[in-house]
């Protein structure tokens, strides 16, 4: 492998691994659980497209034509990561963890608390019906 | 070069690993248990891909996908199981 294309892989994982350790410094230090999403939720995901990018440099020279599926596996984790935070986000909220002090419109968890899916959803499903009904 | 990235970036995913295994044991609500899981998930594909770049076969993006979909399966799942009580209705 040529030096230009190696010492660019190498800087490319080095901040790969530098955003993973970064997500998880603020799983680990971060006040509360609202703001303790942030962190793998976009760090992570940032640098583990980036592994997958030197990743992808790599074989693609090694194999002489460009490799594809590892950008298969950077797409599927853009596209599930701010699901699966938006669940646990969700989940939380239905639990009524307590945010910090300092977190800008607290009147309104109530009221999103309410319109939780449990029960939520559904009596917004039959409003609806009723509305039709006559 | 290459070589020596790879042995620091596997040091800083180990020490992001132990740090998610503090969060894990430590974390005081279930939400928190659960978004450590979920990052640990995310950590330990990146070892397998760094693996795979180590040994040089795409032979372990398999093993990456597949962690990556039971991951985010297992996430949602437990995340339903919190809301609703039940998986299946």
């Amino acid at each position: 492998m040529e030096f230009w294309l190696e010492s660019l892989v190498a800087i490319v994982l080095v901040i790969g691994g530098v955003f993973l350790l970064i997500g998880s410094i603020g799983l680990v230090r971060l006040p509360d659980i609202y703001t303790r999403l942030h962190g793998p939720t976009k760090a992570t995901t940032l640098g583990i497209a980036g592994l997958l990018l030197a990743s992808s440099v790599v074989s693609s020279f090694a194999e002489g034509s460009i490799s594809i599926h590892e950008w298969l596996i950077t797409l599927f984790l853009l596209i599930t990561a701010p699901v699966s935070a938006n669940m646990i986000a969700k989940t939380a909220l239905h639990h009524g963890l307590p945010a910090i002090e300092r977190t800008k419109g607290q009147e309104l968890m109530e009221q999103a608390n309410r319109q939780a899916p449990p029960t939520g959803m559904t009596t917004s499903l039959e409003s609806d019906a009723k509305d039709k009904q006559p | 070069m290459l070589k020596w990235a790879i042995i620091i970036v596997a040091a800083l995913i180990c020490v992001a690993l132990f740090m998610n295994l503090w969060r894990l044991i430590q974390g005081p609500s279930i939400q928190d248990r659960i978004l450590a899981l979920d990052t640990m998930y995310i950590n330990s594909i990146a070892l397998i891909i760094l693996y795979g770049i180590n040994v040089g076969t795409g032979l372990y993006f398999e093993a990456a996908l597949l962690i990556a979909m039971l991951g985010f399966v297992s996430t949602s799942a437990l995340c339903k199981y919190l809301l609703r009580g039940d998986l299946i209705e």
